[in-house]
């Protein structure tokens, strides 16, 4: 009795027994590109090569993060020190009448939290979601800012969990100087120097508020996740 | 150069100016025009419907028709994309094989011949009128040919060329499919003579002329005033 | 003709003729068009990314045995259980378990193809659980009580007040014509689905097999509330989904969004590669991954057609195909429309019965063109259409095809008939617009051309006897 497994499997081997074409062998002559010469099919180097181009300095990443948070309407604070961060954060919160901050504990978003001085909740083991759903904002960590794409990448263990940055309204992000990235690459390059092999359940790469285009096309902001995403980044 | 001409059955049939147009422009050009009187079809019916057992003798005998010229030329970008594209794969592990592929290498469009074979641009053709122009599918995604039709029209005299929206759009004739699924190849037909009636053209022009029997059907069933053209007559004009 | 053929023929005529339907979706995608070529542009190199993306699909599907028993043992080494379903039916029964093991009586689902494929939602409710679509576009089909009209976006159809129309009788809304409102409307009807919820089920854009992970791509967050909320998570994945690496996904997550939507990444791209992890605050407890057959091994034993399973659903295909723009994804009748489902779904679901699709086109190859992983889409059209001929041929047709060979390998003969032909214009005349007109199915809605009055053969040969004359 075979399972699905070696059902499945032993059909697919079967298959496979006559090969297929390699890619690209159809189209006109004007469409055809070599097949490539960097080793193995889709090496970080040769990807890098294709996607669109990044900063050459860290000045240069920052700008175009910048530029591509403008386009995804993602608030980015460029903010010299952690006490500016603070600062920063005190003026948000009165603008936008946060009453409850949802946060996780780590050193910079505690201190941040406790210096804004209103009801906090934290996303402790196994709390309750109806606790963070009456949240304004949720405030983390993460991993890394690519600035290739303006992306936030965090993990359930760098991000306080699954829920803490998309299920309140607006999700702030704080992050440090080292954690800007050029690309897509690198992230995935630092996930694996990070976690090693013992990566967490969750790792997302989030780009902008929540959106949706499924009426007519048009863009709205804040469908399921967060209407509001802002970036801090501490510079020192 | 010695140019065998490639004359497709239906422009035999409906539009024999067009390619006595082509003959004109390549012997402007000082070349000499030969005429296989008995091609008579290149095999893309029962190709195109799957009927590839009956599509291979009827494109053999293309081949051999074809066998000894030095270059052909088509005006029809479907013509040349089956005798290039599809006859070599037509005949694929089989012993013409290697026939279908000699052939396919020395098999042009009017437009790629004129510009990248011949290196010419500039005809020496004069057409004051305000002309749009309509990339026939198989000539721009089988073949690759987007750019020669367009500059040898920016150098006819007086003429003007306007771009319309949906110039790589098909205009829904696709063979059979047009006479199989007539209400989509209409509807097709209508998106696109909707884009060629905004730009206010007084002509269509296109190196295919399926699409132009297509485009013109619809046009004159709306009672449009624009007529359609092939590019070799506007290139033949002086 | 089968029932499949006919009604795909009235709908095709009903829909290809609805001006308004026209109208709006060349509107909803001309500004697709515009982003999608704005992203491409930003590419270092477009066509060369194409070509990678395609190697590594085709290393991926080429070596699909050793990927997926990898991503399925990393799958398991994280805790995820993974259930192989060589068909619709054992997908169903597996996950309709599970469901009755933990007393589900809702589930909230995010978007998912394949789901639509092996018809679970309609499995489920007949199992007396409650469904609740959270992506916007699956829930206004939902309460449509229609299938998506398209693999992307599903409620492309719609305007704004038949979708306000919608909710105001199946969520008692107040009606508007702001599309902020009514995604407002969706968003608060939705928010305690997400918590109520006993199970979780999403899709899978792709599937690692380096780190046993699937990814889902989206951009409202409802995949990720979906997916992280419950205590339950079932993924359904097609087995084409795999990729080798996850450092992949750093080409494939911008193609797929630039492709499918005109955007440089979508909001949420997120991995998952199991349940709730020791020291992790929340999460699953259980995250099970139904790897799905049902019939793409037999696409997979058909070298020529092969790279079909290289599709990363983006959707592009359909943006650009006029068939689709004029007869709108529910004409195909079934799961996947627009090319890929046309070259697809004779594999997938019967050749005879569906090749109708792969007939259904002008071949104009936009598809082929605009594809990121470089599927040979247009020309595996012509190849189903030659397998459908092998199989079994309609009689009539095939004898017509028989003669014209006939013919066409005569010179004279096909001479002959091209000057009769001629003659025969004025007896076309005389049916044209009747029942008895030959040409009908062009010439009720466009004029056909009249033979010239000589043909090419005639008027070379009389310039030719001229040259001649003038030479003496």
């Amino acid at each position: 009795m075979i399972t699905g497994r070696e059902a499945i499997l032993g059909r697919i081997r079967e298959a496979l027994k006559l090969s297929a074409p390699m890619p690209g062998d159809h189209g006109p002559s004007t469409d055809a590109v070599p097949v490539h010469s960097h080793g193995p099919a889709g090496s970080p180097a040769e990807i890098r090569d294709w996607l669109p181009s990044v900063g050459k300095n860290w000045e240069e990443n920052a700008q175009l993060f910048a530029r591509n948070s403008a386009d995804l309407k993602t608030t980015f604070l460029r903010v010299p020190t952690v006490a500016a961060a603070h600062q920063a954060l005190k003026e948000l919160a009165a603008s936008e009448k946060w009453a409850r901050v949802a946060f996780h504990q780590t050193p910079l978003i505690s201190g941040a939290v406790s210096s804004l001085g209103l009801t906090s909740f934290e996303t402790k083991a196994d709390y309750d979601v109806n606790e963070l759903e009456r949240c304004d904002v949720g405030i983390s960590a993460c991993d890394a800012l690519i600035a290739q794409t303006g992306t936030i990448l965090l993990t359930a263990t760098s991000g306080g969990g699954r829920a803490l940055s998309v299920l309140p309204p607006h999700h702030v992000v704080i992050a440090t100087r080292d954690q800007l990235l050029p690309d897509l690459s690198s992230g995935y390059e630092l996930l694996a120097r990070v976690y090693g092999k013992a990566y967490p359940s969750f790792i997302t790469l989030i780009t902008g508020p929540s959106r949706t285009g499924d009426i007519e096309r048009i863009l709205v902001l804040g469908a399921h996740g967060p209407k509001k995403l802002t970036v801090v980044l501490i510079e020192e | 150069m010695r140019v065998t001409l490639m004359v497709p059955c239906f422009v035999n049939q409906f539009y024999p100016k067009a390619a006595m147009a082509m003959v004109e422009v390549i012997e402007r050009l000082g070349h000499t025009v030969e005429f296989p009187e008995e091609f008579t079809c290149c095999g893309q019916p029962p190709f195109n419907s799957g009927f590839w057992d009956e599509a291979r003798p009827v494109a053999c005998q293309a081949l051999q028709n074809f066998s000894d010229a030095e270059v052909i030329v088509g005006g029809s970008g479907s013509c040349v994309a089956m005798m290039r594209v599809f006859t070599p794969e037509l005949f694929k592990g089989r012993k013409e094989e290697q026939l279908a592929r000699e052939v396919a290498s020395k098999t042009f469009e009017f437009s790629e011949f004129l510009v990248n074979k011949c290196g010419v641009t500039d005809v020496g053709a004069r057409f004051p009128a305000t002309v749009t122009f309509h990339d026939g599918c198989h000539g721009l995604r089988e073949l690759g040919i987007k750019k020669p039709a367009r500059e040898l029209l920016k150098n006819v005299k007086e003429l003007t060329l306007v771009e319309m929206t949906e110039a790589e759009t098909c205009c829904g004739f696709g063979g059979t499919f047009a006479v199989k699924f007539p209400m989509i190849s209409t509807s097709m037909g209508e998106v696109k003579c909707a884009s060629i009636c905004a730009t206010n053209a007084e002509y269509v022009v296109s190196n295919d002329s399926s699409c132009l029997m297509q485009i013109q059907g619809v046009l004159d069933k709306q009672g449009k005033p624009i007529k359609s053209m092939h590019l070799a007559e506007v290139l033949a004009k002086q | 003709m089968n029932a499949t053929v006919s009604s795909f023929l009235k709908d095709a005529k009903r829909v290809s003729a609805d001006l308004r339907h026209r109208s709006l979706i060349q509107n909803a995608l001309k500004g697709y068009l515009v982003k999608r070529d704005e992203k491409k542009a930003q590419f270092q190199d477009w066509q060369h990314a194409r070509q990678t993306a395609a190697e590594i699909k085709w290393d991926a599907i080429n070596h699909l045995d050793k990927y997926l028993a990898q991503f399925a043992d990393n799958a398991e080494a994280n805790g995820a259980k993974v259930f192989w379903a060589s068909t619709a039916d054992e997908a169903r029964e597996y996950i309709l378990d599970v469901a009755k093991k933990h007393s589900v009586k809702s589930i909230i689902k995010s978007k998912t193809m394949t789901g639509e494929e092996i018809h679970l939602g309609q499995a489920l409710e007949k199992a007396h659980i409650r469904v609740v679509e959270s992506d916007l576009g699956e829930l206004i089909v939902q309460l449509r009580e229609e299938p998506p009209y398209h693999i992307v976006f599903p409620s492309m159809h719609l305007s704004r007040h038949e979708i306000s129309d919608l909710f105001q009788k199946k969520l008692g809304s107040e009606p508007t014509d702001q599309p902020e409102e009514l995604t407002m409307i969706a968003r608060r009807a939705i928010r305690g689905e997400y918590i109520k919820a006993d199970m979780g089920i999403s899709g899978a854009n792709f599937a690692v097999a380096e780190t046993g992970m699937i990814s889902i791509t989206e951009n409202e967050g409802n995949a990720r509330l979906s997916t992280g909320l419950p205590k339950v998570h079932v993924a359904i994945c097609g087995i084409e989904k795999i990729v080798p690496r996850m450092e992949h996904l750093a080409l494939f997550l911008p193609m797929l969004a630039t492709a499918g939507a005109g955007q440089a990444l979508t909001c949420y791209n997120s991995l998952i590669g199991g349940p709730r992890q020791r020291g992790e605050v929340d999460g699953p407890e259980e995250f099970h991954i139904v790897l799905l057959d049902n019939s793409r091994s037999a696409l997979l034993a058909d070298p020529e057609q092969r790279d079909a399973l290289h599709c990363i659903r983006c959707g592009a295909c359909l943006n650009v195909c006029p068939i689709f723009k004029n007869v709108g994804g529910h004409t195909y009748g079934t799961t996947y429309s627009g090319p890929i489902g046309s070259v697809i779904t004779p594999h997938l679901r019967g050749l005879q019965q569906w090749k109708h699709l792969s007939q259904a086109s002008s071949l104009c190859g936009a598809c082929t063109e605009t594809c990121p992983v470089k599927i040979n889409l247009h020309h595996h059209l012509l190849h189903n259409r030659r397998n459908a001929v092998s199989e079994s041929a309609p009689f009539i047709e095939k004898i017509a095809m028989k003669i014209f060979a006939q013919v066409a390998t005569k010179p004279k003969l096909f001479e002959i008939l091209s000057v009769l032909a001629r003659f025969g214009d004025f007896f076309l005349g005389l049916v044209r617009n009747t029942v008895l007109d030959p040409l009908g199915a062009w010439t009720k809605t466009r004029s056909f051309p009249n033979s010239a009055p000589k043909n090419f053969k005639e008027m070379w040969r009389e310039r030719a006897a001229k040259k001649e004359e003038a030479k003496r």
